[in-house]
């Protein structure tokens, strides 16, 4: 089954001819005649809108598209000189590693080293073979801690590692990832995509892995396959970043000052933007002086509004597990906070508390002169609504229109308030669609429309930028600006900074349960190695958080 | 005997140097061949001493030989569960059952049925000897679920999964996985229930178990199709090419073991079956089963790492199990009258020596068996211990538990 030394330096980890794909049922082709050659050690970093032919793409590599899918493939796929027409996933396995968006939808076994050990078993390797490679693998990333612990007691982070490293033991030339760092704290992400470059550099395995958040990962690929309604572009990555749908902000600062060759990371950024802290420090002398989106944190100085929602001492544990330690908050009416923090740091927990179906041990609860806890869930809902991280399984219908039927029905609200909604924030969702056919971002959307119809005063949303790409971000942005512009309190839970820079006026961390730092986000952003935006790195230390930002002020004094 | 166990139990930290002690787990196996041999025990007699005594060895290895896994902590409920068996069994002889003996310890109104309920009598008087009789066959079953209990509190059932031959090895997979499932499920339906309390709406009924049911269903369909693809990925179904003589052949052993096993079955329950062709036949069904599945085994290519492997160990504690059945089936033959006890005439129950040795020797494990590895330290990490994001300079909190990572 193996190739034969020497042979596979002269054809290329993955080549793919005149490649397309239908699914059964599908009206169009999902990909349309696909070359693409990715050579051996190389990182390909694989992005493009959602819904745009990127899981097709990196199905293809080991055979479960059409083996496991369905749906016709033309033209040819060869892996390391194996036709995936002839081989199936599983006679791939040896060649090819795969890891999916959810590690732990992909467990076969309870503990960290059978996990390790699962896939060398399915490839009958000798015993002792597979007694050093856990061992080396172990070290390789960061396990041996955790090699007894059951798999459900990880943090995500860890449970992405050793999902990667399930696949890496069977020394597999080729690993396939899906969004690995999609749920995971900035941190978290980086010790992953650290454990990914590694074995690049180290041992020369291609890469290929798509991500939304491409800020993560541009700066380590070395090619780019940019991904859109099925056709298929790759290229050195500043190449396909001057016309890519899909660019991460430090290449939308590149684009705005008109640099070239493209920026790919903060360095590259940082040591050509002298020139352009110097303008935007003409522009804006005093850092922090307000962007235009700020109006509210003045509403929050002049001191004697009441908040739309106050907590004070939120105490939640499971056990002996703290998950809130008393947490003061208070959240203003039109005021967009982020509550941010690592995994597992309490802020699932306290959002719960706060819209009060989550369990709370101690401390009050004022949302509008009332306790939500203690009212009714249909009363609860019209004070504090809540989208959870799993938007479905507030889903139950078969179509979107009966969806938002029975969601005027539950709120009492006049007929066809929840579908005027959806139409706002997702135009162009069809009644009679199914929710699970929906994309990531219109099933948030319509998730939106059901909990607003009650029209509650204060909204929070559990990490709701999960596996949305940048235009679905945009959509939710102009969705929570409308809703502060209305008066409306919003707090979002998320990992994503750049998303954070873009619509919060401040900022909350957590840690242990803990508020750890609580302020405008500008002062609680900047500086943080962790939670900085791009374009706060490459600025610094002028305060720009977005390129809108940027953007704007260089075009008024253009303009005045 | 028991002073000598105590000791071994005592030292078992101090005396790791000698190889055949290192901590390790024992093969499921053993546990199992232990547990069943005492069930056997237990099923072969009444005597309530006796069968104390059984669930009082297989308590005492328990304690000595479990691990802090939740397995490992599930003998308690075997323990409840023995309890409620000879409750329910009690309180139905009250109840329902014929009671008979001269000895009325109190006597219920009688409710008289209609007559096509005739011969079933319920109150009525109510008799020591049937009672007592009564509470002996509850203690029996229990004893026995009792014992099992302790085989799956002892040894990780998935493990014993794991043991298959490798012909079972894909079905083995399949009870693994669809295990796991239900304790998803379960979880599942709490936070979809949890989920839907945010919409507002609480219908009960139908339309309730329908709005939780389908989203679970949905995810666990979602999730099943994402475990089938890992597996798939990752080699699972993967055989050697077979010649198809080879895999008729299979097919063919394999059905004709079914067939001489049920044919013998019959034969052994059927009034009129003759042993001799009863033995044969089931005889005859084993060996067709033993070597379908080694010649199915062969097409599989897998390997095992770190495989359970059956050393004097296993054989020592499987043998105390296998003796102590043994031992009760002689004395049920030699002193049937002190190990089958019945209530009338209402005696005392004696504790017959050999049945005595022979239900105390499965608390020899505690000695056979090694003591198992110590459990992986408990430590309630629910977050990474990686490298913490720095704060902003200008907060003063040097020390908040941000930059201390999450140590307990």
């Amino acid at each position: 089954m193996t190739q034969p030394p020497g042979t596979w330096s002269l054809c290329p980890a993955v080549a793919m001819h005149h490649v397309s794909v239908t699914y059964a049922d599908a009206a169009s082709p999902a990909l349309r005649d696909v070359d693409l050659c990715v050579d051996e050690g190389e990182l390909c970093l694989v992005v493009g809108p959602t819904g745009s032919g990127k899981s097709t793409l990196l199905g293809l590599v080991n055979g479960l598209v059409p083996h496991f899918t369905g749906g016709t493939v033309s033209g040819s796929v060869q892996v390391l000189g194996r036709d995936t027409r002839e081989h199936r996933p599983r006679d791939l396995a040896d060649v090819v590693g795969v890891v999916g968006q959810d590690p732990l939808a992909g467990f076969v076994t309870d503990t960290v080293e059978e996990e390790l050990a699962y896939g060398m078993e399915q490839l009958a390797l000798p015993p002792d073979v597979m007694r050093r490679r856990v061992e080396e693998t172990l070290d390789l990333l960061g396990l041996a801690e955790l090699r007894h612990r059951p798999l459900h007691d990880l943090s995500g982070g860890q449970q992405q590692r050793v999902a990667i490293g399930s696949v890496l033991t069977t020394h597999p030339r080729v690993l396939v990832l899906d969004e690995p760092t999609s749920a995971l704290d900035p941190t978290a992400a980086e010790e992953v995509l650290a454990a990914v470059t590694r074995l690049v550099h180290d041992l020369g395995v291609t890469v290929l892995l798509a991500e939304h958040r491409v800020e993560r990962v541009l700066q380590y690929a070395d090619r780019v396959v940019h991904v859109e309604a099925g056709q298929v572009y790759a290229g050195d990555p500043a190449v396909v970043m001057e016309r890519s749908s899909v660019a991460p902000p430090v290449v939308e600062l590149g684009r705005l000052a008109r640099w070239s060759p493209l920026p790919l990371s903060v360095r590259d950024a940082r040591r050509r933007a002298a020139p352009l802290r110097a303008r935007l420090r003409a522009v804006r002398p005093v850092p922090a002086a307000e962007p235009a989106s700020q109006s509210s944190a003045s509403q929050r100085s002049d001191g004697g509004r009441r908040p739309a929602l106050d907590a004070r001492g939120v105490v939640v544990r499971y056990g002996a597990v703290v998950a809130v330690a008393g947490v003061d908050l208070a959240l203003q009416p039109g005021e967009i906070t982020a509550l941010m923090g690592r995994n597992g740091a309490g802020k699932s927990s306290l959002l719960w508390a706060l819209q009060g179906t989550g369990p709370r041990q101690a401390g009050r609860v004022d949302a509008a002169g009332a306790d939500p806890a203690t009212l009714a869930p249909r009363d609860a809902r019209t004070r504090v609504g809540l989208v959870p991280q799993q938007a479905t399984d507030l889903l139950y219908l078969d179509t979107v229109a009966a969806e938002c039927r029975r969601s005027d029905d539950e709120s009492g609200a006049a007929v066809g308030t929840c579908a005027g909604l959806l139409q706002r924030f997702a135009p162009g969702v069809q009644p009679s669609q199914h929710p699970r056919d929906l994309s990531e971002g219109q099933r948030l959307a319509l998730v939106l429309a059901v909990q607003l119809t009650a029209d509650p005063a204060v909204l929070l949303l559990d990490e709701p930028t999960r596996g949305l790409d940048y235009g679905a971000k945009r959509r939710l942005r102009d969705t929570l600006r409308g809703l502060a512009a209305r008066g409306r309190a919003v707090l979002l839970s998320t990992h994503d900074v750049e998303f954070v820079a873009d619509v919060a006026q401040r900022v909350v961390v957590m840690a242990d349960g803990e508020v750890v730092a609580d302020g405008p986000t500008t002062s609680v952003v900047v500086g943080s190695p962790a939670f900085a935006p791009q374009v706060a790195k490459v600025l610094s230390p002028e305060h720009w958080l977005t390129v809108d930002e940027v953007r704007t002020a260089l075009v008024a004094p253009a303009a005045s | 005997m028991s002073q000598r166990a105590h000791s071994a139990s005592r030292s078992r930290g101090s005396r790791l140097g000698d190889g055949s002690r290192l901590p390790r787990s024992l093969h499921p196996g053993a546990w199992w061949v232990w547990a069943l041999g005492m069930a056997v025990a237990a099923s072969r007699t009444t005597n309530p001493l006796l069968l104390v005594l059984l669930v009082a060895a297989s308590a005492f290895v328990v304690a000595a030989r479990r691990t802090s896994t939740p397995w490992g902590r599930s003998y308690r409920m075997y323990l409840l569960l023995g309890g409620v068996v000879i409750g329910v069994r009690v309180v139905l002889h009250v109840v329902v059952g014929f009671g008979y003996g001269t000895h009325v310890l109190l006597r219920l109104p009688l409710i008289p049925l209609p007559s096509w309920a005739a011969g079933i009598e319920l109150g009525g008087p109510v008799h020591l000897e049937s009672l007592l009789d009564a509470t002996f066959q509850g203690l029996r079953l229990a004893t026995l679920i009792i014992c099992l209990g302790a085989a799956n509190s002892l040894a990780n059932p998935k493990r014993l999964l794991r043991s298959l031959p490798g012909a079972l090895h894909e079905v083995g997979v399949a009870v693994v996985v669809a295990v796991s499932v239900l304790p998803q499920l379960a979880e599942s339906v709490q936070r979809v229930r949890r989920a839907q309390r945010l919409r507002g709406d609480l219908s009960r009924g139908l339309r309730g178990v329908l709005r939780v049911a389908m989203p679970v269903l949905q995810n666990a369909l979602e999730r099943s199709v994402q475990l089938a693809a890992a597996m798939d990925s990752r080699g699972y179904g993967r055989r050697r090419p077979v010649p198809v003589s080879a895999r008729r052949t299979t097919t063919a052993l394999l059905l004709a073991s079914l067939v001489l096993l049920c044919l013998g079955v019959y034969e052994l329950l059927a009034a009129m079956g003759t042993p001799l062709l009863a033995v044969t036949l089931l005889l005859g069904g084993a060996a067709s089963a033993v070597g379908g599945l080694a010649l199915g085994g062969r097409q599989v290519t897998r390997s095992r790492y770190r495989p359970d492997r059956w050393r004097a160990a296993e054989w020592l504690t499987a043998g105390t199990g296998l003796a102590c059945a043994a031992g009760l089936v002689v004395a049920s033959r030699v002193d049937a009258a002190a190990v089958m006890v019945t209530m009338q005439p209402l005696t005392t129950p004696s504790l017959p020596p050999l049945a005595m040795l022979a239900v105390l020797v499965p608390a020899l494990a505690v000695v056979t068996a090694p003591p198992p590895p110590s459990p992986p330290r408990q430590r309630r990490r629910l977050m990474d211990p990686g490298p913490a994001p720095s704060m902003p300079p200008d907060d003063d909190r040097a020390h908040h538990p941000l930059t201390q990572g999450a140590t307990r």
